[in-house]
């Protein structure tokens, strides 16, 4: 994984749609900016890109990146709520 | 361990720095993830566009990259860490040894060898009582 960085991050992906469905661009037209859940236990973790904080510094972080490694991923309603 | 909110980078930064270094010496040691927009939490089902936030979702996902649990909350409940744990000894334990794990196993306690050996005769090897 690159270094944290200080500057600025080139903008982060988002989700990445599987490579079958990125080999057909233009079958995927209509669906551009529609999010169809895709999460399911027992399938594969849909990848994504996004931009983090991580010690200190700025980086983007790509799920598969921890490929080979257990991964718990947290979602929240925001920084300085309560629970 | 990742993190993940619609708030930006910038803004973990400074939860970090004035809030969370305050209850964690040095600060939470994971990425915090900006997910701006909620197209992440939108593809794993836990974005709510009406508040335009993320609600709060756990996802396990093992080292071939596949998701072995999940547990999504309204915000006013916090998470369980214990129980977070225990489902990673769990399936750990599954992909070690084959055997799977019935309800309320921790470890050290009984597991079940799936075959027909077993049909029918989990009430043998198995009591209410051994699920809390």
């Amino acid at each position: 994984m690159a270094e944290p960085k200080d500057g600025c991050v080139s903008p982060a992906k988002g989700p990445i749609p599987p490579e079958a469905e990125e080999s057909a661009p233009m079958q995927n037209q209509t669906q551009k900016g529609v999010s169809k859940v895709i999460a399911r236990v027992g399938k594969p973790a849909p990848d994504f890109e996004a931009s983090a904080f991580i010690d200190g510094g700025f980086q983007n972080i790509k799920l598969s990146d921890y490929s080979g490694q257990w991964v718990v991923l947290c979602f929240y309603p925001g920084d300085f709520t309560f629970v | 361990m990742l993190s993940a909110s619609t708030d930006s980078r910038f803004t973990h930064k400074i939860w970090q720095e004035e809030e969370l270094s305050k209850m964690i010496d040095g600060g939470v040691p994971f990425p915090m993830l900006s997910d701006a927009g909620g197209k992440i939490g939108a593809v794993y089902g836990v974005y709510d566009e009406d508040a335009g936030v993320d609600i709060r979702g756990r996802f396990l996902i093992d080292p071939d990259g596949v998701i072995r649990a999940m547990e999504v909350l309204t915000p006013e409940v916090g998470r369980n860490v214990a129980e977070l744990i225990r489902q990673v000894k769990a399936f750990q334990h599954v992909k070690a040894t084959g055997e799977v794990t019935p309800s309320g196993w921790q470890p050290g306690k009984p597991t079940l060898k799936p075959g027909p050996a077993l049909a029918g005769k989990v009430w043998k090897e198995w009591k209410p009582e051994n699920a809390f």
